[in-house]
């Protein structure tokens, strides 16, 4: 078992709630979560759907292991066909949303249709109604937890919420629970604002009761745990300096994409660190960093709670941001700082609570902005079409008026929720767009870093770290060291890393176990909760036809070879300094053998035999 | 003598002498000295630095004790961290 075995499916055109048993065919090739909510969306809706109407989709999902006493298992998903990209979207979260749907006995949430006026789906166990939420549409996510806690009257519910950006039809709004969780990337949040969603609220008091053989469950959660404590990165590095460590390492190194990837190496990383979190500011002697934080069921805890200098100019005379709250992680850090040349740590802490409290994507905002920076100091862009404002590299005022007027959604602010795609395409000049499929790259330039080029190209969601992070292999040594600068084996690395992935994001645990943990870890917790026999093999083959899945899906969306490039900057013109100097991303050295390994023709389809190895209809 | 610059981060931090600024300290060493050198002076662990870059490319543990090091190289080292 393990599985709850029951789905809601929600029809807001019609405004009614259905319960459906869990296909459990589908559930033993897809296990859960990403694998199984895209299996889900794919036999549901037209490929080639608008991903802003009513006939979109758009899935809440937990893995099987979601809510268990595991570690990590704080994970759900959302699933869709992305804005963005117009690909196929899963977008993961961690925080405690997740694991409450669990406790209220419910795999998967399927959203359609779109509702005649704003609502809010409430779910407490079997008891499910679709309200008004006509007094909170206009609102924050921040607002709208707030709001619904005090409705209810019940400090425990979890709510997953969209904010003003997603109303205003920002293209990469997220889906913000638990006030600062996110299921942040394609633009999740402006499918479920189009759908006059405003939030969903769980409270479950079932617990997980179905595990498949509790003792032999209990005994690999055990083993585990064990080995998250005793590895050095999950039971030290992580909980101490977050993900934010990765700032001077990846700067060090010679791939930290600075002032909108025209640079590879930042001259104020160090005061957007990891390490500078921890410095006491000399204005209030406080450090920027307020604790650690852990997601449900987690024993790494890598999140970071921060607070802004009360008196720096981007909170001065604003007391609702004097408090503790959610961030700097690194990905966030990065596309708020270097990619806009940005050094102050209050302005970067401060823009990411925005991006929390009215639910969009930092990484995308951040590269946005700098593509829209670069326009603007190319004259493409004059004041005339940004409200008055000079736009510059370096300034915290540029970044913190940007962000407040994404919020508004007017004015400028409108064309910064576009995306740097859709920004550039419009100012006439798309190959200053740093994006792969549509969406933004993260904090990894793959000119320092070879494998990373091919995994932003190849991912099935658009630039993404969390497709395959061979970071982990290239740069930290995770689980052997591999060179950067080096493009030989990298295809199958990257083949490696992808599958992988897909398999820990179909179970409902976090990415960042894997850090200490292989799958010869997570398959006896699988296997000891879920039905059916699990080993490290047969996740392995899961996390392939996944990711042949969604391959399949993009490309019945449209989506051709074309699109597995990345933007001429990254392929034409060299870094500039560090070890990488001179050097390009080598994708074509790369993407050919990539594709051979995958099974897929030359044109980077998928063969019928492949097709048929993996049970792909 | 080769002057390099050496530098620490996260939570090696604490074997920087007082007075480093920016994680980083200029280092006097004779000709010859190696990496496993640079840190035995200020009495970093060998087995805490897991991440060791030399000009921002990788030392792999084996180099460490034989590599001897050039004027003007930077060193820096990290702790297993990880991010993402």
């Amino acid at each position: 078992m393990s599985w709850a075995g029951k789905i809601l499916r929600v029809n807001l055109t019609q405004g009614t709630c259905t319960v459906e048993a869990l296909n459990r065919q589908w559930a033993q090739e897809y296990l859960g979560q990403r694998g199984l909510a895209t299996k889900y969306l794919s036999e549901e809706i037209d490929h080639r759907v608008d991903p802003l109407s009513p006939e979109n989709k758009m899935i809440m999902t937990t893995g099987p292991l979601t809510g268990t006493m595991a570690s990590t298992s704080g994970r759900y998903s959302v699933v869709t066909k992305g804005p963005l990209t117009n690909c196929v979207a899963c977008s993961n979260s961690g925080g405690f949303f997740g694991a409450e749907m669990d406790f209220a006995g419910w795999d998967m949430f399927i959203f359609e249709g779109k509702s005649p006026k704003p609502v809010y789906l409430s779910v407490m166990n079997d008891i499910v109604e679709l309200l008004s939420a006509e007094e909170i549409w206009g609102t924050s996510v921040w607002h709208t937890d707030e709001w619904l806690h005090a409705k209810h009257q019940d400090p425990m519910v979890r709510v997953a919420a969209v904010g003003r950006a997603a109303e205003a039809g920002c293209l990469y709004a997220a889906i913000v629970n638990d006030q600062h969780r996110a299921a942040g990337r394609s633009g999740v949040g402006t499918v479920m604002a189009s759908k006059n969603l405003k939030a969903v609220l769980v409270r479950g008091t079932k617990g997980i009761d179905n595990v498949k053989d509790p003792a032999k469950f209990m005994n690999a959660v055990n083993a585990g745990k064990k080995v998250l404590a005793d590895n050095a990165v999950t039971g030290q590095g992580l909980p101490t300096y977050g993900t934010q460590v990765l700032m001077n390492v990846i700067n060090e190194i010679g791939a930290l994409p600075t002032r909108n990837m025209r640079e590879v190496q930042f001259e104020g990383a160090q005061s957007v660190s990891g390490e500078a979190m921890h410095e006491k500011r000399a204005s209030d002697g406080k450090p920027n960093l307020t604790s650690n934080a852990g997601c449900f069921g987690c024993t790494i805890a890598c999140g970071r709670i921060s607070t802004v200098d009360k008196g720096h100019f981007s909170v001065e005379n604003k007391p609702d941001y004097w408090g503790s709250s959610g961030g700097l992680e690194y990905e966030a850090a990065w596309a708020l700082g270097p990619d806009t040349g940005v050094d102050d740590l209050d302005a970067l802490t401060y823009t990411n609570f925005l991006c929390n409290e009215d639910g969009f994507d930092p990484i995308t905002f951040g590269g946005t902005l700098a593509a829209a920076i670069e326009l603007f100091n190319m004259g493409a862009l004059t004041t005339e079409q940004t409200d008055g404002r000079e736009l510059n590299f370096g300034s915290a005022e540029t970044l913190v008026w940007a962000v407040e007027a994404l919020v508004k959604g007017e004015g400028f602010g409108k064309d910064l929720g576009l995306g740097s795609k859709r920004l550039c395409e419009k100012y006439g000049h798309p190959e200053l767009s740093m994006t792969v499929k549509g969406q933004e790259f993260p904090a990894y330039d793959p000119r320092g870093i070879q494998g990373m080029g091919l995994a932003y190209a190849t991912s099935n969601r658009g630039a993404c770290h969390l497709r395959g992070y061979t970071v982990a292999s290239e740069v930290l040594g995770i689980p052997e060291k591999t060179d950067p600068l080096e493009t030989e084996g990298k295809a199958g690395l990257v083949k490696a890393f992808q599958d992988a992935t897909a398999a820990v994001d179909s179970s409902g645990l976090c990415l960042f176990s894997t850090f200490a943990w292989s799958l010869e870890d997570i398959a006896p917790q699988v296997d000891g909760a879920c039905e059916g026999d699990w080993t490290a093999e047969r996740m392995l083959e899961l996390g392939e036809r996944v990711w042949n899945m969604e391959r399949d899906f993009n490309m019945r969306a449209g989506l051709t070879a074309a699109d597995d490039t990345l933007p001429k900057r990254l392929l034409k013109e060299a870094a500039k300094t560090g070890p990488a100097l001179g050097c390009v991303n080598d994708l074509d050295k790369m993407l050919p053998e990539y594709y051979e390994l995958r099974g897929w023709t030359s044109d980077g389809v998928p063969t019928e035999s492949t097709r048929q190895r993996l049970g792909l209809s | 003598m080769v002057t390099v610059e050496f530098k620490l981060f996260a939570t090696l931090m604490e074997y920087l002498p007082a007075g480093a600024q920016d994680h980083s300290v200029r280092v006097e060493l004779s000709e010859g000295a190696t990496i496993f050198d640079l840190m035995d002076k200020y009495r970093v662990p060998r087995t805490q630095a897991h991440l060791v870059v030399r000009n921002g490319i990788f030392v792999p543990p084996s180099q460490r004790k034989t590599y001897p090091l050039q004027d003007g190289d930077v060193i820096a080292l990290w702790p297993p961290v990880a991010g993402g």
